[in-house]
């Protein structure tokens, strides 16, 4: 009992503040949701022609190859799973280009424990594909549009000078695991976040759309910029990676920083901040 | 001193948990809602009739896939699908040189045509050096020579019911238990006309090869490389899709792939 008041005692000292308005949660959770199954069925469609090139063309007669996962014949008569990245390869076999149990080998690219379906199918894949394509792009239109008119993105999300200025300490501290719950994002979230919405989101959308053949014909220039069809599919992998890298710290932060108030801050806005000045300053 | 300790033990538990969250993709869980004929697949491929109407829309009736120059050919065009048809009649044909070729075109037409090879190399024809994109994703640049199929289209007289040109073709493709197939495909009347929709017979100026179609594919250079079959064998202006094949308007789509592949 004694302890319930204490906690009591502490809550009672401390703010909850709105810190995510509706619209950053919906949004939130939409692209949450149709990343899981764009990443999924992004890889069962990379595991039709799993080599990504530079340039307009796949080399078949030439090579300009950046990345393979292959099944081959290893010199034991096994099948091996070979990973060749910039002309160097890897044996990732167990993951890459041969997965699944001893008794039941599965030889394609990525595992059918990352692909949806699990087995393969690049009908249904491209389905699944374009389908969370169009709810991602939509959301994105959708947050830019709210974004601008409620003043989110200068507020919150665009990092400022005296952020960009306290990123070494910021970024010392979060290797600390020193956290500080403040009212707005940290001068190292504002970038994350600013790198993830207005880089890696847009650039996703973009180089998707300049594989189309249809688009193509409708803005050849787009194609173009990411110079030729093939640099915008490895671009878009790249892209992939650098989004599920976000993920993995985002989730790591979320635990490290109190996954209750975080995740409360997410589903119903309200979000518990340190004391003011007084007991914060002794922490720094 | 003690914080930082207290700090590292966190540091562990929180990447505990944080790992544990990792293989969340237990896929094969959905396999079953995305099935053939499951109700979210069928709503989510939906989402296709949307790509179709917006691309046309963006597109433009007439603007052109991206013609390359000649130094961008570096390579033939990839072989993949059906590479060497075994179709008994084909094979007459082949080794005859398609010679006795003979291009069926019907359906609502004013005029049923029978085109040999040598007809259609003597009406229009137009060259084009396209990127071809195949579904799976790769690409190949090469050049395609071949009768435009409006001019072929015009020839016939195309009857005012006719919204869809269908294509049937000499090669099969083994399905297992439902035995084999021919292939077939279909587009709407605004990509048959097209100006670089054509019948091509030419490959990197020489003529088709069998791996590549001979004596006769389609290119639809708006589209990926599923839409354009190779080995035609005859054409047909038809109202409706329905009754051809499972009724999806290809092979492929039969298969699950989305009819419009602008995407």
């Amino acid at each position: 009992m004694s302890t319930a008041i204490e906690k009591h005692d502490i809550h009672s000292q401390r703010t909850t503040i709105r810190r995510h308005g509706f619209m950053t949660r919906v949004t939130h959770w939409t692209w949450a949701f149709a990343l899981f199954f764009l990443l999924l069925s992004g890889l069962q469609i990379f595991n039709a022609h799993p080599s990504l090139y530079i340039g307009e063309q796949s080399g078949f007669a030439f090579d300009n190859s950046v990345l393979s996962i292959r099944t081959v014949r290893g010199t034991d008569g096994n099948a091996e799973g070979l990973t060749t990245l910039f002309g160097r390869s890897i044996d990732t076999t167990g993951f890459l280009g041969v997965s699944g149990p001893q008794d039941s080998r599965v030889y394609q690219a990525f595992p059918g424990w990352l692909t949806v379906p699990s087995y393969h199918d690049l009908a249904t894949g491209r389905v699944v594909h374009f389908f969370f394509a169009w709810l991602f792009a939509a959301t994105f239109i959708s947050w830019v549009a709210a974004s601008l008119l409620n003043g989110h993105l200068r507020r919150d999300i665009l990092p400022t000078l005296s952020d960009i200025r306290g990123l070494p300490g910021s970024f010392f501290e979060h290797l600390r695991f020193r956290f500080h719950h403040d009212r707005s994002y940290n001068g190292l979230q504002k970038i994350s976040y600013a790198i993830v919405l207005l880089v890696l989101f847009p650039l996703m959308i973009l180089t998707g759309l300049a594989m189309s053949p249809g688009m193509n014909a409708a803005m050849p220039w787009l194609t173009e910029v990411f110079g030729g069809r093939q640099t915008a599919r490895t671009i878009h992998f790249v892209t992939m990676l650098l989004l599920v890298g976000f993920f993995a710290i985002h989730i790591f932060m979320v635990f490290a920083a109190g996954p209750l108030n975080e995740m409360r801050s997410m589903v119903t806005g309200r979000y518990r901040i340190d004391p003011e000045p007084a007991e914060g300053g002794a922490e720094r | 001193m003690s914080r930082i300790i207290i700090n590292r033990r966190r540091l562990l538990t929180v990447a505990g948990v944080a790992a544990s969250t990792l293989p969340l993709a237990g896929c094969d869980a959905l396999d079953g809602m995305l099935s053939s004929g499951a109700t979210a697949r069928d709503v989510m491929a939906k989402a296709n009739g949307l790509t179709y109407r917006v691309q046309r829309f963006l597109i433009g009736a007439d603007s052109l896939a991206k013609e390359f120059s000649e130094s961008e050919i570096r390579q033939g065009q990839r072989p993949n699908g059906s590479t060497d048809p075994t179709d008994a009649t084909y094979i007459a044909l082949r080794d005859g040189g398609f010679a006795g070729y003979r291009l069926d075109v019907g359906g609502f037409v004013d005029r049923p045509l029978r085109l040999s090879l040598d007809e259609l190399r003597n009406m229009p024809s137009r060259t084009q050096i396209t990127r071809h994109d195949c579904v799976e994703g790769w690409s190949c640049i090469v050049k395609w020579t071949g009768v435009p199929l409006s001019a072929v289209l015009d020839e016939a007289g195309v009857k005012s019911e006719a919204r869809y040109v269908l294509f049937r073709c000499f090669d099969t493709m083994n399905l297992g238990l439902s035995g084999e197939v021919a292939y077939y495909e279909s587009i709407d009347m605004l990509d048959a006309r097209h100006p670089q929709t054509i019948l091509a017979y030419g490959l990197n100026g020489e003529p088709l090869p069998v791996a590549n179609g001979a004596p006769l594919r389609l290119r639809v250079e708006r589209q990926l490389g599923y839409k354009m079959a190779k080995y035609v064998r005859s054409i047909e202006l038809v109202s409706d899709l329905a009754p051809y094949g499972q009724g999806k308007g290809g092979f492929w789509e039969d298969l699950g792939y989305d009819w419009y592949a602008g995407i």
